[in-house]
């Protein structure tokens, strides 16, 4: 070990005003949140601020010295930007501590308008390399980028030495297989696309069935995702989590990725070590008592680590997705 | 008059069946454009010498593009990207962000891939030296009018793909490497054995999908015939037609007679559905329905 490690930000998700304060009371250094519209990834019934949960949260967060950051971090269709617009202008205008951005046209707007708005860019403008990071920072004055959850440590160490912006990555949660913003399988599927209308998998599609051999098929739209058996419990459907078959395996299997949670508890030291500035926990659409323990948990974990012990997450894996967890792209060049 | 290209080839074709497939495009006499290099795997590179077939091609009086890696993590997909945009007398077409450093001002064009939904993102990148742009393939017509609209009055012009499996997502992890137990590092370039992309069907025995590399396209192909009309009122400059195994050449006819008005939309299914007989056709996405549908 050369430097001392410099101690990161806990960035954490804020699905409702509830678990906004869960968050803080949990040990956040910073949450991120949405509006109720298509402007944010999460676009999901039910969650999300309105303008004045949004101001009391942010006034309810500073107070406890927390930050608020806007994900506004969905891609406008052409023809509807203005909603996009509004969102931009009312970060400003409430004064949140960052706006989460991926497209170039929302950070263009946001830099030229109101330049004393901090900018961060979202995991769903999939920038994984220096270059495209340093034309982010420097044409759409970017201050912090949000690393695709692609890359390895030893990767995002040579990439954190390669960039003078603020590193930001996934520590916990769901792991998307497909680089965030470049995905339309949902739309391919539903006619709701994820890019331009923020959701993936939408509930309204998702169906269940009951199989003739007893057992459960799980469907988004009119595809079947999946199919278990007696025993097995029924995930959601998502379709790079799905069983599919081809020529070379017919016997159905996971195509892209099974489904579990990414945790990285065990690999925080050497994350934060490799230059990450801040540790996001995923999981906007995740019920107060989750954010409640997660967070609690990566508080102590950081707490412990930059007071040099080891950090204990054994209990995180009763909150992963199927009970099942993994390192993901982070620890070895194998998971690609 | 609309302008028919042939957009960057997807898929890992033997050397030998790539080249003739390119070198074939020279005598088209319905094709303006022709994209080469490879967008889906810096692995693939190596293979293929791009200079000898963009000179016969221009020589044939096409206009050549070099099209660049779409997903750019690894230090050879940095050079990959590098190496292209240093390419003399070429124009470039931008498939991620990682590329506008290394074209330092040099005029570009926009790439499917690049996400380019809406009139401000043109409008940046129109202004950073973009001077044509190719929107991606789940946009709707109401969206690509405005684009259209958008890019006549900044002096860009505008490409749709109109046939061809579209691209729905992109990764870094290397689903055919997947398929039979391997990782990207030692695939093998199992890819080579799936000139269209290797089927995936749901646990029903519904085709849906189809693996690429680390691309996932849709299993139906895009088929815009019934759009051709609208897409040239809109004014869009360019159809774009993804290269497949199928005959190009004459799926390049079918749509010139559409854009010449020569042919009805349903007389060109006919011809299409005769030259690419495994292909299903869907249009979803041009119309706000699901992508698999065809409206």
């Amino acid at each position: 070990m050369t430097a001392p490690l410099q101690r990161p930000e806990l960035v954490c998700p804020a699905g409702t005003p509830a678990a906004l304060r869960a968050a803080v009371e949990a040990g956040a250094d910073a949450v991120y949140c949405g509006l109720q519209n298509a402007t944010n990834a999460r676009n999901f019934p039910g969650l999300n601020f309105t303008p004045t949960e949004l101001r009391a949260g942010l006034e309810h967060a500073h107070r406890h010295g927390a930050k608020l950051l806007l994900a506004v971090n969905t891609f406008p269709p052409a023809g509807s930007f203005g909603l996009w617009q509004e969102a931009i202008d009312l970060a400003a205008d409430i004064g949140v501590d960052a706006a989460i951005v991926a497209d170039m046209g929302v950070a263009a707007y946001a830099a030229q308008r109101h330049p004393g708005l901090r900018l961060h860019l979202s995991v769903q403008a999939g920038a994984s390399s220096p270059e495209a990071i340093r034309f982010y920072c420097a044409g759409l004055n970017v201050r912090r980028v949000v690393l695709p959850r692609i890359l390895t440590i030893a990767e995002i160490r040579r990439l954190t030495e390669g960039v003078d912006c603020e590193i930001e990555a996934f520590v916990f949660g769901n792991i998307g297989m497909m680089a965030e913003g470049r995905c339309s399988l949902t739309n391919y599927a539903t006619g709701i696309s994820t890019n331009m209308d923020g959701v993936c998998s939408p509930a309204a599609a998702v169906q269940f069935e009951k199989a003739e051999d007893g057992g459960m098929v799980s469907r988004l739209g009119e595809f079947a995702i999946d199919c278990f058996g007696g025993e097995e419990s029924a995930g959601y459907p998502t379709i790079c989590k799905g069983r599919y078959t081809n020529r070379d395996n017919p016997e159905p299997y996971y195509a892209f990725e099974e489904p579990r949670s990414l945790n990285l508890s065990a690999l925080l030291p050497d994350l934060i070590a490799a230059g990450v500035t801040a540790l996001k926990i995923e999981g906007r659409q995740r019920s107060r008592a989750y954010v409640s323990e997660v967070v609690a948990a990566y508080r102590a974990a950081v707490d412990s680590i930059m007071a040099g012990g080891k950090p204990d997450l054994a209990g995180l894996i009763g909150l992963t997705e199927g009970h099942k967890q993994t390192t993901g792209a982070y620890e070895t060049k194998r998971w690609r | 008059m609309i302008e028919l290209t042939i957009g960057p080839n997807f898929f890992h074709w033997p050397d030998a069946q790539k080249r003739d497939f390119d070198l074939g495009l020279a005598a088209d006499p319905h094709i303006g454009t022709v994209y080469l290099g490879e967008v889906v795997c810096s692995k693939r590179i190596p293979f293929f010498d791009v200079t000898s077939v963009r000179t016969a091609l221009e020589r044939a009086g096409k206009k050549v593009v070099l099209s660049t890696l779409s997903e750019v993590t690894v230090a050879a997909d940095r050079r990959a990207v590098r190496d292209a945009c240093g390419v003399p007398d070429c124009e470039i077409e931008v498939n991620d962000a990682a590329a506008f450093e290394s074209l330092a001002g040099r005029p570009f064009r926009i790439g499917q891939l690049l996400n380019c939904y809406n009139e401000e993102v043109l409008r940046f990148l129109a202004g950073r030296g973009a001077t044509h742009v190719c929107l991606p393939s789940e946009m709707p017509l109401a969206a690509v009018e405005v684009m259209a609209r958008t890019a006549e009055s900044l002096g860009v012009t505008t490409e749709v793909q109109v046939f061809g499996r579209a691209s729905l997502a992109l990764s870094a992890r290397c689903y055919h490497a997947r398929a039979h137990g391997r990782v990207k590092d030692n695939c093998q370039f199992v890819c080579e054995r799936d000139p269209d992309g290797l089927d995936l069907r749901t646990v029903d025995g519904d085709d849906f999908l189809a693996i690429n590399g680390i691309q996932t396209l849709s299993w139906r192909y895009l088929n815009l015939s019934r759009e051709v009309g609208r897409l040239r009122d809109v004014g869009v400059t360019h159809l774009r037609l993804s290269p497949h195994s199928f005959d190009m050449a004459g799926i390049a006819g079918v749509f010139a007679g559409l854009c010449s008005g020569r042919l009805a939309a349903d007389v060109a299914d006919e011809q299409l559905a005769a030259l690419a007989p495994s292909a299903v056709f869907a249009n979803g996405f041009a119309h706000r329905q699901p992508g698999y549908l065809r409206v």
